[in-house]
């Protein structure tokens, strides 16, 4: 490129920071249409639109700051919880706009459910962690129906063989990993149907890494699934698409396998070759 | 320095409690006589033996005992040996068990504060007899007494079961403690709940804006009152416009609950903002609500900081004077409170009457009452600890 100013993405022109790639697919679970979020005096995401597809691992990348933490906590509203933060524009689940007047955040919450960077596991016992959604969302009608969504959940988040003995152990007691995955089996129990992952891995070793790899994958045949991430090889590895988020904005979204081969924006072509980020 | 600084007030501290353990603990024991009373049947009328003479019948028994003593002033002088509780022991008796007129009983009575006093060793003999609270006589007689292997020091038991009295072998801490007891009960089911209840209103609901940033500089500001102007206003309140009644523990607790509030509103923010935000966000991830959140996952990880800051504000309400003078439980009262709204006093109150008094005996007392409320404020303390440690180790 010629463009002697590339290096400098904050000189980049308004023009050239558009989003490159089909933000679009067919049959979304979620759309995403002109959303912008403010803190207070300050934007921190500029105008994304975005549609996450059914049965699919949707990476975001991007260096520290810009922006898609704050995206995805617009997905089940998470940002609520942050005074000066307000959203614009529409983001649209089932037909519903979920900043739309009147949205109750707690079925919300059940439906796009989130796992957080680092575990955080309640301070109970492991099944008291997995109960506790359904519980309060009424999910179960008696104990043995509860402790079916229990096993279930606890199975599909591929944690059962380890912790069926001793499901009476408080959750803080299991290793990082075995705590991330309790906490994907408390996000699988309300049954969602979309998963929002903020970095799961972050704070884990390879091998617990792994495992919550290979969960995600499988998971993928029933959930959509939104991942944050650092790693670029883990995005590569895990996810189908991948959004790369540049100081608030949406620089590219695209097949995963050609965003990494063949990025088409300057700006994601620098930061996965490692100039930046 | 610091080492320095710690090591001179952990000095003082030992001084302290040298001091009071060295004063107070011969309060503990107390003076008995042997007396053997006859219990006539002349001067015991079967049918009105709850109004018979009992002070007649010491008197005669001592008159017995030293039958050499004739003159009216000696003969007053030798009563004063035994305390005036002697009367009421030996009623006590004979109503519980009138089989006993007729028949010569042995019994141990408290003596006079004074000859407790002697006993102890507090009071020279070698000063002139006009300098000396007993008589050169009395010293004899007691001497006599003493002799016959009639004196004894026992535990005074009357210290913790008796009220306040003018007699100090007659006086005792029960009456207060039970006061404080009263008190402390309304100030605990008062201003727990409620503490408890603002601050999670505060730091969890409350919309930040003037409203709620002048109720937080109100709340630290209380917390720096004076106590006795908490005692200022429960007079001006409680019992002058609402007209709750004089000296009773509801009223003091509910002053000690207006002094105590603030503290337990600080420690118990405190307390949620040490609760990790994590933990908030996994509950909210689920989809709890925000009562949800709070209650569910939120207050019962503060909880036992809150704990902590309640039971050191009950601490210092069980230690606090000032506010209870101010609404009378500074009166002198005898009968063990039996409710809330009976007149009573508090043990902080009943070391501040008893180190007033002038009798030499109150001195003791004065130490004895102050270890045993040293005593409740480091079980208290303690019990702080230990719900900490516990709920701590569950979480």
């Amino acid at each position: 490129m010629a463009d002697p100013t590339h290096s400098d993405p904050k000189l980049i022109s308004r023009e050239k920071r558009k989003t490159v790639g089909d933000i679009t697919v067919d049959n979304p679970r979620m759309t995403c249409r002109n959303v912008n979020v403010y803190y207070g005096e300050k934007q921190a995401i500029r105008n994304v639109s975005l549609d996450i597809a059914r049965n699919e691992v949707i990476a975001m990348i991007g260096p520290s700051g810009c922006g898609k933490s704050t995206f995805i906590r617009c997905l089940n509203r998470m940002n609520d919880t942050i005074e000066s933060c307000r959203v614009e524009g529409e983001i649209i689940i089932d037909d519903v706009n979920i900043y739309g007047r009147d949205i109750d955040v707690v079925p919300l919450r059940a439906q796009v459910g989130m796992v957080f960077q680092k575990p955080n596991p309640f301070p109970k016992s492991i099944y008291e962690n997995v109960a506790y959604g359904p519980k309060i969302h009424g999910l179960s009608q008696s104990r043995a129906e509860l402790d079916e969504i229990v096993e279930t959940s606890l199975k599909k988040a591929g944690l059962w063989e380890e912790v069926k003995d001793q499901l009476e152990h408080p959750g803080t007691g299991l290793s990082g990993g075995q705590q991330q995955r309790l906490c994907i089996a408390r996000t699988i129990a309300v049954s969602p149907e979309v998963i929002l992952m903020d970095e799961p891995c972050s704070a884990l070793d390879p091998i617990a890494t792994a495992r919550i790899e290979d969960l995600i994958d499988e998971l993928r045949e029933q959930y959509s699934i939104v991942i944050v991430t650092h790693s670029m090889q883990q995005a590569s590895r895990v996810s189908q698409r991948t959004a790369y988020f540049h100081l608030g904005d949406l620089i590219e979204v695209g097949k995963t396998t050609d965003i990494f081969t063949r990025p088409k924006h300057q700006l994601t072509e620098d930061y996965i070759t490692g100039r930046f980020g | 320095m610091g080492l320095a600084a710690i090591l001179a007030s952990l000095a003082f501290l030992s001084l302290l409690f040298i001091s009071i353990i060295g004063k107070g603990y011969t309060a503990f024991w107390q003076t008995y006589v042997r007396l053997d009373v006859h219990l006539s049947a002349d001067q015991l009328d079967r049918t009105e033996l709850e109004t018979a003479d009992y002070p007649g019948i010491v008197k005669k028994t001592l008159r017995s005992m030293f039958p050499e003593v004739k003159s009216r002033g000696d003969k007053r002088k030798l009563y004063a040996l035994i305390s005036s509780g002697a009367a009421f022991q030996i009623r006590e008796m004979v109503l519980e068990d009138p089989d006993l007129v007729g028949k010569t009983v042995s019994v141990w009575v408290p003596a006079d504060d004074d000859v407790d006093m002697l006993v102890k060793g507090h009071i020279e003999r070698d000063v002139p007899e006009e300098a000396r609270r007993l008589t050169d006589k009395q010293l004899a007689w007691v001497d006599a007494l003493t002799g016959e292997g009639r004196v004894e020091k026992r535990f005074n038991r009357t210290l913790f079961t008796h009220g306040d009295s003018r007699e100090p072998e007659l006086a005792g801490i029960w009456g207060a403690t039970v006061g404080s007891f009263l008190t402390l009960a309304i100030t605990l089911l008062l201003s727990f709940p409620i503490g408890v209840a603002s601050a999670v209103y505060l730091e969890e609901f409350a919309p930040k804006n003037r409203w709620t940033d002048l109720i937080e500089v109100n709340i630290n500001n209380l917390a720096a009152v004076p106590s006795i102007v908490f005692g200022l206003l429960g007079l001006a309140v409680f019992l002058n416009f609402f007209g709750l009644p004089r000296s009773a523990p509801v009223v003091g607790g509910l002053v000690l609950t207006l002094m105590t509030l603030p503290t337990i509103i600080i420690a118990s923010r405190a307390a949620l903002l040490a609760v990790p935000p994590s933990i908030r966000e996994a509950a909210l991830g689920v989809g709890a609500s925000k009562m949800q959140t709070v209650f569910h996952h939120v207050l019962p990880l503060a909880l036992p900081g809150m704990l902590t800051g309640t039971i050191i504000g009950m601490a210092r309400a069980l230690g606090e004077t000032a506010p209870l003078l101010m609404i009378g439980m500074v009166a002198f009262i005898v009968d063990i409170p039996g409710g809330f709204t009976d007149p009573s006093t508090a043990l902080p109150v009943q070391i501040y009457l008893w180190a007033d008094s002038p009798e030499k005996a109150f001195v003791e007392r004065t130490s004895a009452a102050t270890l045993v409320l040293l005593a409740f404020l480091i079980v208290m303390n303690a019990l702080a600890v230990v719900l900490r440690r516990r709920f701590e180790r569950r979480w």
